[in-house]
């Protein structure tokens, strides 16, 4: 990809108000792709937040579902007159209120259980990168014992320990994932902090907290917020799969995972879409963060020389 | 190098020690698995004894005793389900779950090199640009929901495929293998596939990142201008080069392939391992679960040990690093 000597396209007379923000939205704008997948992302995003009111029916309202209406193909119209338009599943609820309403407990369980662990992640990796010594080694000891192990297999054996739940399976993804965070907040904040503007702020006397909170952390985000929205992503997937296997959430939150794994008996007698649609719902969201992630990536990456 | 690799040893152990306890007595904090064993007529006597039979009358931390001293002298204890020994359910299991794992490694290989080779070679070209784009769709899919897709286009809609258990297998030195019959190598096929595809997709960016940051070194120029064949080139001077890091990687994802069978034995309901652990969680036969989990768990540190220690003998940087810590 070549760019101008300049770095970045300007129109004229907005040389004067040329704000970080702005700068970075019009980098990240460079990739059509990535901006199509951020549109993408805040629609799925919507749907998840709004999909209550936005779903054609309620799929978990017992006295709306009529058994006639089972496993109807696409597009076909139920007894009394609404259509389905990614048809029914062997309860004859409607897939693509159940696609809206799975959405929102994946995202629900993803994005809760990221940011927890991102904050696990900044606290724990601050710490070890600030004390040094035992407890720096203690800390990355624990993160490589546990980046040792696939994340899957940690959530799993926590779930075959705690039993289904959307609080358990957030749990086992916090567990799964903090490592992630500590080793990325550990090893920025030791680059950042032989920095001048950190000896700048000693110079100036400043208190140990003030620098450690309004100068180091700020200069940490970036590659916290890369990482996180890669975890995001990764969070969704291994979510799912648990949930496919019947060990994350309960029949009674199903999630996108829970969607495919109900219609994964009947793929074999020709009903393609009670998977297949869900797993489709799965995949946008997934390509469209791990894009979007990729996109704010290349932007922040100090090393592209922007 | 001998401290390096004690060290290493020692702390494995400790590792094992800890994660074998957590299992244990997390395991024994959900259910009691003799609800699920007896008749529902069963009254309270017939409860003390089935307990006593199981062995669970013991208090918690005299079970892992006799847990752990069974699990040293190599008795994993019985299956609650089965009534056989675990070790021997495990032994049972595992040629179908290491032959998935290893065909899907030889797929890994064959397939992630070459392709992030010919990608990283011609970066602009149309070839290159969709085997990358290919790449981050392979990390994106949901492995499960790719194995279910499989088995609808070419097990149900072509009807090229198998899609169901090994198929036939042959004895060899007591144990089944499928690979060796046509009948099993098509039931292979895809689940291999499926398991290998998250794999593929990091060998190819691994590979592609190597042969971009390396193709510009002087020593490529010089074996060129020395007139090299190309082919010369790049696959002594350039893939010689950038296989360490793919060799770490693969030896650590072949853990990943363990942890991923589960998932893929699921969907294709190959009678491997990952799908008695599944199949034994959901039933709580606790000892089957608690073996299992440990045995993955003392594989995965073997594995981890085995890549460290083979890493620090390919490149020497890393020796230096860890003979100065």
């Amino acid at each position: 990809m070549s760019r101008g000597a300049d770095g970045v396209t300007m129109l004229p007379g907005e040389r004067g108000v040329q704000t970080p923000f702005r700068r970075f939205v019009s980098d990240y704008c460079e990739s059509p792709l990535a901006v199509v997948a951020f549109f993408i992302a805040v629609v799925v995003l919507f749907i998840a937040i709004f999909s209550p009111w936005i779903a054609p029916t309620d799929p978990y309202d017992l006295k709306k579902l009529s058994i006639l209406d089972n496993m109807l193909p696409p597009g076909s119209k139920s007894m009394s007159g609404t259509t389905f338009w990614l048809g029914t599943d062997a309860l004859g609820r409607d897939m693509l209120s159940a696609i809206f309403y799975g959405l929102r407990t994946s995202i629900l369980v993803a994005v809760s259980s990221a940011v927890a662990a991102q904050c696990i992640g900044i606290v724990v990796g601050l710490s070890a990168a600030y004390f040094g010594g035992i407890v720096d080694t203690l800390v990355m000891r624990l993160v490589d014992i546990k980046l040792g192990f696939p994340s899957i297999l940690v959530a799993l054996i926590l779930l075959s320990i705690l039993g289904p739940g959307v609080d358990k399976i957030i749990i086992a993804l916090i567990v799964a994932q903090w490592p992630w965070y500590t080793r990325v907040m550990r090893s920025t904040a030791l680059a950042e902090r032989n920095r001048e503007y950190i000896e700048a702020a000693q110079c100036l006397a400043l208190g140990r907290a003030r620098i450690v909170f309004r100068h180091l952390l700020p200069n940490c985000l970036p590659p916290m917020i890369v990482i996180g929205t890669v975890q995001v992503a990764h969070a969704v997937a291994i979510e799912a799969t648990l949930s496919f296997l019947g060990l994350g959430l309960p029949p009674t939150e199903p999630s996108l995972g829970l969607l495919i794994a109900n219609g994964f008996e009947f793929v074999l007698s020709g009903n393609y879409w009670i998977s297949f649609f869900p797993g489709f719902a799965l995949l946008i969201m997934i390509v469209s963060i791990n894009l979007v992630g990729d996109q704010v990536r290349e932007v922040l990456n100090p090393r592209l020389q922007r | 190098m001998t401290v390096y690799i004690l060290r290493r040893t020692m702390q494995a152990c400790v590792v094992v020690f800890l994660i074998t306890l957590l299992v244990f007595s997390g395991i024994n904090l959900i259910g009691d698995p003799v609800d699920l064993l007896v008749t529902p007529d069963c009254d309270a006597a017939c409860l003390d004894q089935a307990h006593q039979a199981l062995g669970l009358d013991l208090p918690v931390h005299e079970q892992y005793f006799v847990f752990m001293g069974n699990l040293l002298t190599g008795d994993l204890g019985r299956s609650f389900v089965f009534g056989t020994p675990v070790g021997s359910l495990i032994l049972d299991r595992l040629p179908a779950t290491l032959e998935l794992a290893l065909s899907a490694f030889f797929l890994t290989i064959i397939c992630g090199i070459p392709l992030g080779l010919w990608a990283g070679l011609k970066p602009h070209s149309i070839s290159g640009r969709t085997i990358m784009a290919g790449s981050i769709l392979g990390f994106s899919l949901p492995s499960f929901w790719v194995g279910i897709i499989f088995i609808m286009f070419f097990g149900v809609e072509l009807g090229w495929l198998p899609v169901n258990g090994r198929g036939q297998t042959v004895e060899i030195g007591g144990m089944h293998f499928s690979i060796f019959t046509l009948n099993g190598l098509a039931h292979i096929i895809l689940p291999a596939f499926n398991l290998a595809l998250t794999q593929i997709a990091l060998v190819i960016r691994l590979t592609f990142s190597g042969v971009r940051e390396t193709i510009f070194m002087d020593f490529i120029k010089f074996a060129r201008a020395k007139g090299l064949s190309p082919f010369r080139v790049i696959f002594v001077h350039l893939l010689k080069n950038i296989v360490i890091p793919i060799v770490t990687v693969l030896g650590l994802e072949l853990g990943g392939l363990l942890a991923y069978s589960l998932v893929t034995e699921t969907v294709f309901s190959w009678p491997g391992l990952g799908k008695l652990l599944i199949d034994s969680i959901n039933l709580l036969d606790r000892p089957v679960v608690v073996s299992y989990l440990t045995l993955v768990v003392i594989a995965f540190i073997v594995i981890n040990l085995v890549v460290d220690i083979l890493y620090s003998v390919l490149d020497p940087r890393v020796r230096l690093q860890g003979a100065k810590a």
